[in-house]
């Protein structure tokens, strides 16, 4: 369990998040919604400690982050896999190295047992046979599932996770979507998933968080969305035909 | 100017971290080989050319200058050997090599940054500007001398090139002027300033990559920038040590 109280963040006059409180729930997928720019990547990243809040705290399963000094947030982040927006994997390193990374840096496993656990989460993510090639020559979809594999390969206790169906076509986003979900459930995982994708949303929302303006808006979870009225939200949810017809039903 | 100490602040913070302890010896050993690799090996061919065209322009830009014959002709020698010593191969060289070198580091990393990769880096607990920035300076303050050095032997053989296929000047005569008056200390100057180039032509791109912000039209600013101010602190540097050293 990851719980925010009362994070506020500012880029030089601009202040981004206003006063945000979230718990993010164990074993489960947690949504965090919202329109382009409304804060949620800068959210996340104030969570995780890229960047420092201006005041509150976040702590991990009631470890706060916010007071520990390097090492302590060391091991803590240790226990954090993240999948980024533009997957961001070492692109001079193969699909192997990239997945091997976190495991030489932290572990001091043997070659073949790295190799035997870099193979698992290829596979994990169904990805064969890509051992040695460079992430330019991937397909998004592949990249995403490469991020995925370096993101769990150290079996971590929090995954979050910047739009990961952002910029695919939507079967590969379901399958994705499909694999976070399973990942999520077989490890019992506190999973954090950014998007505004009302697809994913139906699919895997058990706890939606809807960001507004750098603000807390609603917080529910799928079936509660569709009964509720609130305006922002719904501009949100309703801006597709296909959503507006789904409602009507 | 506020704005110029504010760089320079975050420039010595940023040192600050790139000299942390490592976290994996290992991995960096291996950094620091891959970057040995890459800036010696993708510098030679360049400095080759470069050093053999001076060396044989210098020399015969000293035999036309020298029109009285009281002043003999091993002077050029010795005038080709010391303008390659002295200045041409550590400061001329460092400064064709901010320009290729630092171009491409600021880019690489700035590249990393708006990709997230610094980010991703971070997320798992590496100090990510000790990562990558370390291994390029140890890396540059190993190889850069080196092929300093070289540069020194071959834009002097480029003079002897001219020395040899010429009439108004012999090989011999070019030669003896090589060896006339040689001072060690030269050379330990020479080597001296060139650690300094090679940490200010890694240590200045890098940190104009790892702050950049937005996007590819900013990792174009940003490696312009690096090369625009390492270039001027390679020279403000030279001419300190220059008046500390020789005068
Ligand atoms: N490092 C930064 N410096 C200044 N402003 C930033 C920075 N990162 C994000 N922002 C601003 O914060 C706002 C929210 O961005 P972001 O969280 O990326 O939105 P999104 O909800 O689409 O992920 C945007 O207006 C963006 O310009
Ligand atoms: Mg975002």
């Amino acid at each position: 369990m990851i719980e925010v109280k009362n994070i506020n963040k500012s880029f030089g006059e601009k202040q981004i998040l206003k006063d945000v409180s979230i718990s993010f729930i164990r074993g489960k997928i947690n949504l965090i919604i919202g329109a382009s720019g409304s804060g949620k990547s800068v959210l996340t990243k104030c969570i995780v400690g890229l960047h420092e809040v201006d005041s509150g705290n976040v702590s991990y399963d009631g470890r706060e982050f916010g007071g520990m000094n390097f090492s302590q947030r060391k091991e803590v982040r240790k226990e954090i896999g993240m999948l980024f927006q533009g997957s961001a994997l070492f692109d001079s390193l193969t699909v192997e190295e990239n997945v091997r990374f976190p495991l030489e840096m932290y572990t001091k496993k043997s070659d073949a047992e790295i190799l035997e656990r870099v193979n698992f989460c290829l596979n994990r993510v169904q990805l064969d046979n890509v051992n040695h090639l460079y992430p330019a020559e991937l397909s998004g979809g592949m990249q995403k599932r490469v991020g995925i594999a370096r993101a769990i390969a150290l079996n971590p206790k929090y995954l979050f996770c910047d739009e990961p169906n952002s910029g695919l076509d939507p079967q590969t986003g379901i399958v994705i979507d499909n694999l976070i979900k399973e990942i999520t459930h077989e490890y019992n995982i506190t999973t954090i998933v950014i998007t505004h994708d009302m697809n994913s949303v139906m699919e895997t929302g058990e706890n939606i968080t809807f960001i507004y303006k750098g603000e807390k808006w609603w917080q529910g979870n799928k079936e509660e969305i569709l009964k509720e009225d609130n305006k922002e939200l719904c501009d949100f949810v309703y801006a597709s035909k296909i959503m507006r017809k789904f409602r009507e039903v | 100017m506020l704005k110029a100490l504010h760089h320079i602040g975050k420039y010595f913070i940023l040192l600050g971290r790139v000299f942390k302890k490592p976290d994996n010896f290992k991995l960096y050993g291996r950094q620091i080989i891959n970057e040995m690799a890459s800036l010696g090996l993708g510098s030679l061919g360049l400095i080759s050319i470069i050093s053999l065209f001076m060396g044989a322009v210098v020399t015969i830009q000293t035999v036309a200058a020298i029109d009285s014959p009281l002043i003999p002709l091993y002077t050029v020698g010795y005038a080709t050997r010391q303008s390659f010593i002295l200045e041409l191969a550590p400061t001329i060289m460092c400064l064709i090599l901010a320009g290729k070198i630092g171009s491409n580091i600021s880019s690489e990393i700035g590249t990393m940054r708006i990709t997230e990769q610094i980010d991703a880096l971070e997320i798992m607990g590496v100090n990510s500007a000790s990562y990558l920035i370390s291994p390029k300076i140890t890396a540059a303050l190993v190889t850069i001398p080196i092929i300093v050095i070289y540069s020194m032997f071959l834009g002097v053989f480029g003079g002897w090139l001219v020395g040899a296929y010429s009439s108004s000047l012999s090989a011999e005569d070019y030669l003896y002027g090589l060896r006339w008056d040689f001072k060690t200390f030269h050379v330990i100057y020479a080597l001296f300033k060139t650690l300094f180039f090679a940490f200010i032509i890694t240590s200045i791109p890098s940190y104009h990559g790892y702050y950049t912000r937005g996007g590819a039209l900013e990792i174009g600013k940003s490696s312009t920038k690096s090369v625009v101010y390492s270039s001027i602190t390679i020279l403000v540097v030279n001419y300190i040590l220059t008046q500390l050293l020789l005068l």
